[in-house]
């Protein structure tokens, strides 16, 4: 059938009647609202979708408010990355096993990509995965591993080709974060605490059943993950955005106004109103089908706007913005952009020019996917991974 | 409500389009900004008449294309200006067929539908004697008097359109010792003779649509509407609504100029070369690019969205419940379209070099009305500060 409004709000409402939230447990209820197709409702059937058009996604969610969520800060990774690699790239049978537990949160994900020697230039990661009969044995360093030490599994980029040029030899696999030989250790942020980790592997044995797509096609596979990250850092809506809690602030303390400041926060408000409404010009593309050059800009949109208005409510507080909520070294098993307080907001969002593609290099692929405008020289382009200048 | 393009005005963009490909071509628009004729009257009539252009906003009972059920509305109209703004034209839509449509149509009445029939045919062409520095923040009050002989007499400068305007609509004061109130008054430019009706052209920075003064001496004159009260005119809508929804729709018009001085300057740096390689791969250049491009992609959002709030509220009176999300959509896109054509027309110019800063390049036309627009019907700076109610930022005490 194809869905509609008010299918999707008829089919909510209707599995609402069958399952009390009130009445079940937690996860049962969230496995059960992934069984009804109204996790994802652009998943396919049985996946935890209806086949519907995505942004039909909102009239299932406002039809199921109030009722218990996935926590999604928790699970960013596996819900913006993983999700959408998996179902483009996997077997059926690997969609069965990580789709479901993955959406109610029972499995973290976290994702091996960044190295030491390789983060903008991901392709040229030096991980080894060494096929040895219906295994493969991986070996390396990956590190900035955000949520490692909550993670069941991992999306995990290895070279298992030395002998060609950077982006042919990559395979992209699942990575078992319980499996003998990874070891993960926490990396403290200028917040503080270590949202992020970096991750030893030591012949890790993962079975072939575990490669996600072809052996040598791990860079494509990849620019799937890299594009939906891009998408969810910068492209969805949120409840609580840094524009609202900065303008929370400005109504609680009229002390500290000034003309100054009024002039930046008005200006910022404008740039908010004109990203909020470009991300809804991208959905109604999507929704048409004619997905919009404009994704591609969201996420740096995004930072500089997160920067600007964390910085000028640190700003805004004085005597309250010398202080700091906490330094302690933490753990936390999920991120909030806009959680805690101004100085943890201020330093957090420092990260978001730098998480998912830094803002130079999506002004690199702006210029050269969207304007047409010539690639960045590529010394490296036809030249053995191995015989690359280290 | 959809910020994207329909396919009826996908349509009126394409016959919009080959209109100006074929007769308003950047060196055919220097042509003409040099021949001292500062609008175009054949291209104007074509689009006026023939593309029907003049009557989108005038509703169909008064020959116009405008109604609820399907017709045209300020969003066929903003698809307009983006053409002309990416040409350049030197045509009065803006004055005649936005502004001064939009004060008739506000005011109402006998003489205001009797003009808006002939807009509509495209049988003549009108323009609101007010200045276009003024912001719909900080009215001006009428800088004319209506006597009580029934005639005009005032003067009024930075008027855009007048040089080709056959009918002036002039904000007054009414006659009457002590009496208060404001009016608007239609002076046929023809009929009323050089003395009673002089426009003056200003030397202006926007070559193709440049300002003048208009001085009107005892010109006859015919009353559209009146109001009681103060002079200060924020009791009469009909400058308010024309310089409101004007500036809602200007922000189409700066898109419009903004994405011309993108693709250009895209393809200029795709084509020169220096250091052995198109400077359009240095990096440095390429950033900025990939930022300027971000910023139109924002400016098309707000201008479609101040486009369709003005086409969902009401054609004619006054703006009612909307109001406070048409006057939002109205201001930001104001605030962020006027900075981003600007910065565009400057890009262009910077990034093409020493041809960049030639007469002969069309560069300048685009960088002067960018600037002009910047200043008109509200600066940036008027509308993020009619901003801070609706946003809940109130100013400091
Ligand atoms: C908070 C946070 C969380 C993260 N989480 C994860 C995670 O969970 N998993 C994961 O795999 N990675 C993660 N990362 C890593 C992130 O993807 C990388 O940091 C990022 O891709 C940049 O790589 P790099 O740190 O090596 O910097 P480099 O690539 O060394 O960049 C250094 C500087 O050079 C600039 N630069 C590099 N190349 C170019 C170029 N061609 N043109 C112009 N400028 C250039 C960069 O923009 C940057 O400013 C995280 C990072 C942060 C900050």
């Amino acid at each position: 059938m194809t869905w509609d409004e008010a299918a999707v709000a008829e089919h909510a409402r209707a599995f609402l009647a069958e399952h009390d939230p009130a009445a079940m447990d937690r996860l049962e209820f969230l496995r059960a609202r992934f069984d009804a197709g109204l996790a994802w409702v652009h998943f396919p059937e049985g996946l935890g979708g209806l086949g519907a058009s995505r942004d039909l996604q909102a009239v299932a969610d406002r039809e199921l408010k109030g009722t218990p969520d996935n926590q999604p800060g928790r699970i960013g990774i596996g819900l913006g990355m993983a999700a959408p690699t998996i179902l483009a790239f996997g077997t059926e049978e690997q969609k069965r096993r990580f789709l479901r537990p993955l959406w109610t949160g029972e499995e973290v994900w976290c994702q091996l990509f960044s190295e030491p020697g390789a983060g903008s230039d991901l392709a040229t990661l030096a991980t080894r995965a060494v096929r040895e009969g219906d295994e493969w044995v991986v070996d390396g360093q990956k590190v900035w591993t955000s949520s490692a030490h909550t993670a069941r599994w991992a999306i995990l980029v290895a070279r298992t080709d030395p002998d060609v040029p950077k982006h042919r030899g990559l395979t992209y696999f699942v990575c078992d974060m319980h499996a003998p030989g990874v070891e993960v250790r926490p990396l403290r942020q200028i917040t503080g605490e270590a949202e992020f980790n970096e991750v030893f592997l030591t012949g890790v044995r993962l079975p072939d059943a575990l490669r996600l797509g072809e052996v040598g096609d791990g860079w494509r596979v990849a620019q799937t993950t890299l594009m939906n990250e891009r998408v969810a850092i910068g492209g969805t809506p949120s409840r609580r955005t840094m524009m609202g809690v900065v303008a929370e602030t400005w109504r609680s303390r009229p002390e500290l106004r000034t003309h100054d400041l009024h002039q930046r926060l008005l200006r910022l408000w404008v740039d908010s109103e004109v990203m909020r409404l470009t991300a809804v010009r991208l959905r109604e593309q999507l929704a048409a089908g004619h997905p919009g050059p404009e994704g591609s800009g969201m996420k740096l949109a995004f930072a500089r706007l997160h920067q600007e208005l964390s910085g000028l409510e640190v700003e805004l507080l004085r005597e309250d913005g010398l202080a700091y909520d906490d330094w302690t070294f933490r753990r936390p098993d999920k991120v909030d952009f806009v959680g805690r307080e101004a100085g943890y907001r201020y330093l957090r969002a420092k990260g978001n020019s730098i998480e998912g593609g830094t803002s130079e290099i999506l002004r690199n692929i702006i210029a050269e996917r969207v304007l047409g405008l010539p690639a960045e020289p590529r010394a490296d382009k036809d030249v053995a991974w191995k015989d690359l200048p280290r | 409500m959809t910020l994207l393009y329909t396919e009826v005005e996908e349509e009126l963009r394409a016959a919009v389009r080959d209109l100006l490909a074929a007769k308003c071509s950047p060196a055919a628009v220097l042509g003409s900004v040099e021949s001292g004729a500062p609008y175009d009257a054949d291209l104007w009539k074509a689009l006026a008449r023939d593309v029907g252009a003049a009557g989108l906003l005038i509703p169909e009972e008064l020959g116009g294309a405008a109604s609820h059920e399907g017709g045209a509305s300020a969003r066929e109209a903003a698809v307009v200006l983006e053409e002309l703004g990416r040409a350049v034209a030197p045509v009065p839509y803006l004055s005649s067929a936005v502004l001064a449509t939009q004060a008739l149509l506000t005011a109402g009445g006998d003489v205001a539908e009797e003009l808006l029939t002939r807009l509509a045919a495209g049988e003549a062409t009108a323009a609101l004697a007010v200045s276009f520095a003024a912001s719909p923040y900080a009215l001006p009050s009428p800088a004319a008097t209506l006597g009580e002989d029934g005639t005009v007499t005032g003067t009024v400068t930075g008027v855009i359109g007048a040089e080709a305007a056959d009918v002036l609509l002039v904000p007054v004061r009414l006659p009457g010792s002590g009496r208060q109130g404001t009016g608007l008054c239609a002076v046929e430019t023809s009929p009323a003779g050089r003395e009673a009706v002089r426009v003056t052209p200003v030397t202006s920075l926007d070559l193709t649509r440049p300002i003048a003064t208009v001085s009107f001496g005892s010109a006859p004159a015919r009353v559209v509407a009146t109001t009681d009260g103060p002079t200060d005119s924020t009791r009469a809508p009909w400058v308010r609504e024309a310089l409101t929804r004007g500036a809602g729709l200007l922000a189409s018009e700066q898109l419009g100029v903004a994405e011309w001085c993108l693709t250009t300057t895209v393809a200029y740096v795709k084509e020169r070369r220096q250091f052995a390689r198109p400077v359009g791969s240095f990096q440095a250049v390429k950033h900025r690019l990939a930022d300027l491009w971000l910023e139109v992609a924002g400016a098309r959002a707000a201008a479609r969205n101040a486009a369709a709030r003005l086409a969902e509220a009401s054609t004619a009176g006054p703006l009612g419940d909307e109001a406070v999300a048409v006057a939002v959509a109205v201001a930001v896109a104001q605030a962020h379209c006027g900075a981003v054509a600007v910065r565009a027309a400057e890009e262009c110019v910077q990034l093409h070099g020493g041809i960049g800063m030639t007469w002969e390049h069309p560069a300048h036309l685009y960088l002067k009305r960018a600037k002009a627009d910047q200043i008109a019907l509200g600066t940036p700076g008027d509308h993020r500060e009619a901003l801070a109610g609706p946003a809940g930022l109130p100013a400091p005490a």
